[in-house]
C-alpha cells in the first residue's frame, strides 16, 4: 500500500481523469470486444468441448473422451475427404502460383494496356463462389458444355468432368485455378513494384541476362511476397468448400468430398456433431501450425529488400 | 533488336488470349441467360440469334429470387455498417488510449483472425439455436458485428494521423467523442472505404454461414438462394445462368466504379 502510494503520488482529480481516461477507453472496444468474445471466442471453447462428446445436436451429449478423434482416423469416407482437400491443394497452389508469378512478372513490364489486362484477370476474384461455381457446371457439362462441344469439333471426346469421379476433383481444381489466379497475381505485382527500380538496373549494368535478373535478383527479393502467398494459398485451401458444394455436392460417390464440407455432413446430416467437432478441431490445428510457420518464418529465411 | 520486338508481341498476345479465355465464362454465362431454353431446346451461340429475357422473367416471376436480393443487399449493408463503426472505434481505442490489459486484448483481437468460421459452425449454429435465431436475419447479423480485421487495417490508417491534431482539438475544448468524429474518422477516409468495401464483398458472397442459419425460403440470401435453385432447375441453363448474372453484377459494378478500393479490400487481408 504504501509502495504504491510512493510510486503514484498524483492527486485525487489525477487519479479519477486517469480512470474516467481508461474507461472511455473500454467504451471505444465494447462494441466490438463482446461479439468476438461471444462468437468468436467462446464457441471455440463450445468447439473443443463438443469433440469430447457423441451428440447429434439433439439429444444429451455422451462423453467419449478422445474417442471422436480416434474414429476420424479410421472413417473412411472422412479421410478420404482429407485426402480429396491435400489433393485440391497440391492440384491448386502450384498451378495459380505459377500461373500468377508469370502473369505478375509479364504486367509489372511497361506493356500498353496492362491496366486494363491487370483488371481482366482479377475479376474472378471479387465474383460469388456459388454464382461461378455454376457457371461452371454449365462450361464442364459432360453433354451440352461449351468445353465439351469445343473438343468435339477437333475430334477429342471430352471426358465427364464433374460426372466422372475421375475428372470431380479435376473440374473444382480448373475451376478455382481460373478464380484464385488474378489473386495471386495482385499479391505479388505488390510485391515486385517495392522492389527498388535501381537494383534491377545495377544488375542489368553488371551484364546479368534477363534469366540471370529474374533468379539472382527478382524472386529473391520477392521472396517475403512468394512466402505470404503460398502461407495464404495454403490456408484458404484447408478451408474449402463453396466451389464444391455448388460444382459436385461433394460427389460423385465421395470423389470429391472435402475436409469442410464433411464437418458439414456430419454435423447436419449425420447427426454427428462430436465428431464435426473433432475434426473442425483438427481444421483449426492445420491452420494454426501454418500460421505459426508463417510467424517464424517471416523471421527466417525471407530475404528482405 | 527484331528478336526482340518478336518475344515482346508474343508476350502481349499470349496475355490477350489468356484475359479472354479470363472473360470468356462471363460473357457465356450472359449469352446462355439471353437464350431461351439453352441446354435443353436451344443451344447458345456466340452472337445470339434471338435474344430473349425468358429467363430473367422464369426467374424473379417464379421463384423468391428478388427477395433473396434484397436479402443480400440489406445483409450487406446492415453487416458493412456495423463492421466499420465497430472497427473504428476500437482501433481509435487501441490506437489514442492507455489502459491496463492493452497489449493482451489486442493480441487476442489478432488471434480471432486467425479462426475460421469453417472451425465454428457447430458451436455457433446452438449457440444461435439456444437464442432463437435460426431463420433470423439477426443470426447472420450478430457474428458478423465485429471483424479483428478492420481493427488492425483502421488502427495502422490512425496511427498515421497526428497525434497533435488531437492535443489541439483537445485545447479547443473537444471531447474524445468530437476529435474521433471530426478529426480522426475524416482523416482515415481511404482506409475506411477499403474496409467497408471489403466487408460488402464478403457479406455478399458469404455461403457457408447463411446456408446454416437461413434455411426458410423468404428468408435466403442470394447465393443461398442460388445454390437451391441449382436443385430445383438443375437443366435450366438459360435461368441459373440468368443468376449468376444477378449475383456478379453488383461486384461488378462496385469494380468498375471503385476499382482502387475493391483490389485492396479484396487483397488486403489475404483472407476471403
Amino acid at each position: 500500500m504504501t509502495a504504491r502510494l510512493a510510486s503514484a503520488p498524483a492527486s485525487a482529480p489525477a487519479r479519477a481523469r486517469r480512470r474516467r481516461h481508461i474507461a472511455t477507453a473500454y467504451l471505444f472496444l465494447a462494441p466490438s470486444a463482446i461479439p468476438l468474445a461471444a462468437f468468436v471466442l467462446y464457441p471455440m471453447f463450445g468447439a473443443a468441448r463438443n469433440s469430447l462428446f457423441q451428440w447429434n445436436l439433439i439429444s444429451d451429449p455422451v462423453w467419449v473422451g478422445l474417442g471422436n478423434y480416434g474414429e476420424l482416423f479410421t472413417d473412411s469416407a472422412t479421410l478420404r475427404a482429407f485426402g480429396n482437400t491435400v489433393l485440391y491443394i497440391v492440384g491448386t497452389v502450384p498451378l495459380v502460383f505459377i500461373g500468377g508469378l508469370m502473369l505478375a512478372l509479364a504486367l509489372n513490364r511497361a506493356i500498353k494496356g496492362r491496366n486494363l489486362l491487370r483488371g481482366i484477370y482479377f475479376l474472378p476474384v471479387i465474383t460469388s463462389w456459388i454464382a461461378v461455381a455454376i457457371v461452371w457446371r454449365w462450361l464442364l457439362n459432360p453433354s451440352v458444355g461449351v468445353v465439351n462441344n469445343v473438343l468435339a469439333t477437333i475430334g477429342i471426346e471430352g471426358p465427364g468432368w464433374w460426372t466422372d469421379p475421375q475428372w470431380s476433383l479435376p473440374s473444382i481444381i480448373l475451376a478455382s485455378a481460373w478464380k484464385d489466379l488474378g489473386f495471386v497475381m495482385v499479391l505479388l505485382l505488390a510485391g515486385l513494384q517495392a522492389i527498388p527500380q535501381e537494383i534491377r538496373e545495377a544488375a542489368m549494368l553488371d551484364g546479368a541476362n534477363a534469366w540471370r535478373r529474374l533468379r539472382s535478383v527478382t524472386l529473391p527479393l520477392l521472396s517475403p511476397s512468394i512466402f505470404f502467398v503460398v502461407i495464404i494459398s495454403l490456408i484458404n485451401g484447408f478451408q474449402v468448400f463453396d466451389q464444391v458444394y455448388a460444382m459436385t455436392g461433394g460427389g460423385p460417390a465421395g470423389s470429391s468430398d472435402v475436409v469442410v464440407l464433411r464437418i458439414y455432413t456430419l454435423a447436419f446430416r449425420y447427426g454427428e456433431a462430436g465428431m464435426a467437432s473433432a475434426l473442425s478441431m483438427l481444421l483449426f490445428a492445420i491452420v494454426l501450425a501454418i500460421t505459426l510457420i508463417q510467424i517464424k518464418g517471416e523471421k527466417r529465411w525471407v530475404t528482405y529488400a | 533488336m527484331r528478336s526482340r520486338l518478336l518475344t515482346r508481341g508474343l508476350l502481349v498476345a499470349l496475355l490477350i488470349l489468356g484475359a479472354l479465355a479470363m472473360v470468356f465464362p462471363f460473357v457465356w454465362t450472359l449469352i446462355t441467360s439471353l437464350t431461351s431454353g439453352a441446354g435443353l431446346s436451344a443451344t447458345p451461340s456466340l452472337i445470339p440469334e434471338d435474344p430473349s429475357l425468358d429467363a430473367y422473367f422464369t426467374l424473379f416471376g417464379t421463384t423468391n429470387f428478388g427477395r433473396a436480393v434484397l436479402n443480400s443487399v440489406g445483409l450487406a449493408v446492415i453487416i458493412t455498417f456495423l463492421q466499420v463503426a465497430t472497427s473504428a472505434l476500437a482501433a481509435y481505442g487501441f490506437a489514442r488510449f492507455d489502459f491496463p490489459g492493452k497489449r493482451v486484448m489486442f493480441a487476442v483481437y489478432l488471434a480471432t483472425m486467425m479462426i475460421p468460421i469453417q472451425v465454428l459452425i457447430v458451436p455457433l449454429f446452438t449457440q444461435m439455436r439456444d437464442m432463437g435465431l435460426i431463420n433470423s436475419y439477426w443470426g447472420v447479423i450478430l457474428p458478423s458485428t465485429a471483424s479483428a480485421f478492420g481493427v488492425f487495417l483502421l488502427r495502422q490508417a490512425i496511427a498515421t494521423v497526428p497525434r497533435e491534431f488531437d492535443e489541439a482539438a483537445t485545447i479547443d475544448g473537444a471531447g474524445r467523442v468530437r476529435i474521433f468524429t471530426t478529426i480522426v474518422l475524416p482523416l482515415i477516409k481511404p482506409a475506411l472505404a477499403t474496409f467497408a468495401v471489403f466487408g460488402f464483398m464478403s457479406s455478399w458472397n458469404s455461403f457457408l454461414w447463411p446456408l446454416i442459419v437461413l434455411r426458410a425460403d423468404g428468408l435466403k440470401t442470394l447465393p443461398v438462394a442460388l445454390a437451391s435453385l441449382q436443385g430445383q432447375h438443375a437443366t435450366q441453363w438459360d435461368v441459373l445462368m440468368a443468376g449468376s448474372v444477378i449475383s456478379i453484377l453488383p461486384m461488378l459494378a462496385l469494380y468498375v466504379f471503385a476499382q482502387k478500393y475493391v483490389v485492396q479490400g479484396a487483397t488486403g487481408s489475404g483472407l476471403k
